[in-house]
């Protein structure tokens, strides 16, 4: 039995990890639908508490995909579905960087990193913007998140007691309006 | 076995030489403290800022590749800086250092959480470091306008990306296939005028 769900996890997340194109936000839909509604391995609820400690600890948020394979087969469970979220991309992301090391000095390798650096920038500026609006966090987000912003770039602090000073002064505001 | 310093004709071998219980420690690091997101900002700072393993041009090919292949984004980070400076060890040493606490850590919280449950005041700090690291990353985007908007077709570029993808939120693989194809075109051009 337990087997079974071990390769359960393999089928449902070694595919994710290797359509996960965007980052790991793009997995969360199919992510939702595969294990409550394919699999029953959660409840929306249990789902949503799960998502909320992947964001609460360090590290990538595709660690709820680790929660997600502890309830199902405890630690063993935690360990399949983490490989199997991380290492398919991880591999083809391997095999991308050394061919693109490999024609270092190149003339194409110049103008591909020349022409990819604005494409980088933007997208850095597209998810600020993208998980402003999701979080719906108002002027209040857009003004904290500006002030940091400023912050790293003027002073260049270390971004840890900007991340905690930042989370204090939102929740004291979300507090204060309310 | 191979610690002779290689000769500096080929030229897609980094400058700095770095050992794999670097790369993982540095990845450990970023990964044990990266709270509420924004982890391209802590890569950046030690990678490009202060240990200067890649220069900024490195760093945005990098992203770039990282966030157009499927996979994590950091994750991806993490395997293309450690091949970058030490092929297959230098990228295991890079993945296993980012994700080993964040494995521990949230098993270590789920089986704590059934005593605090949902605390209104903690998802709002949670949600007020989330907000927060939307600057830790637009910093990121500020401090590498110098390198990539050196004209007016990257400029452009970088506009319509952000219009794109951040606010039409229009489909990212074509929106950057397109524009990346026709942004390594103008500087391919460019390259050989210049030459």
């Amino acid at each position: 039995m337990r087997d079974d769900h071990l390769w359960t996890l393999l089928l449902v997340f070694v595919p994710m990890s290797l359509l996960s194109i965007g980052g790991g936000g793009s997995i969360l839909a199919p992510m939702y639908h595969q294990t409550i509604e394919v699999h029953g391995w959660l409840t929306p609820r249990e789902f949503i508490d799960l998502f909320a400690i992947s964001r609460a600890a360090p590290g990538p948020g595709a660690t709820v995909v680790t929660l997600v394979g502890w309830k199902v087969a405890g630690w063993t469970g935690a360990l399949v579905a983490s490989i199997a979220i991380f290492l398919p991309s991880s591999i083809l992301c391997f095999i991308a960087a050394r061919v693109w090391n490999r024609y270092r000095g190149t003339r194409l390798h110049s103008a591909l990193e020349r022409g990819l650096a604005p494409v980088g920038t933007g997208l850095l500026f597209a998810g600020a913007i993208a998980v402003l609006r999701a979080a719906e966090t108002g002027p209040l987000g857009w003004a904290i998140a500006g002030a940091a912003t400023a912050l790293l770039v003027w002073r260049s602090l270390h971004p840890l007691p900007v991340l905690f000073a930042g989370g204090i002064l939102y929740m004291a505001g979300t507090r204060l309006i309310s | 076995m191979n610690d002779e310093p290689r000769p500096q004709a080929q030229s897609d071998l980094p400058t700095v030489r770095v050992s794999l219980t670097e790369i993982f420690l540095l990845f450990f690091h970023i990964g044990s403290l990266s709270f509420g997101g924004g982890l391209v900002a802590w890569v950046h700072r030690e990678v490009v800022e202060r240990r200067r393993w890649l220069t900024q041009a490195e760093f945005l090919g990098g992203l770039t590749l990282a966030q157009v292949l499927p996979g994590i984004n950091m994750a991806n980070m993490a395997v293309y800086i450690g091949q970058r400076m030490r092929g297959i060890g230098g990228a295991v040493a890079g993945l296993v250092g980012l994700l080993l606490v964040p494995f521990f850590a949230v098993i270590g919280l789920v089986s704590v959480y059934g005593q605090f449950g949902t605390s209104a005041t903690l998802q709002s700090f949670m949600d007020g470091l989330a907000t927060t690291a939307v600057g830790l990353f637009a910093s990121v985007g500020v401090k590498s306008l110098r390198t990539s908007a050196t004209g007016l077709v990257p400029v452009a570029v970088i506009a319509a990306i952000v219009v794109m993808v951040g606010f039409l939120r229009l489909p990212l693989i074509p929106v950057i296939l397109g524009l990346a194809t026709v942004s390594v075109a103008i500087a391919w051009h460019k390259g050989a005028a210049g030459a």
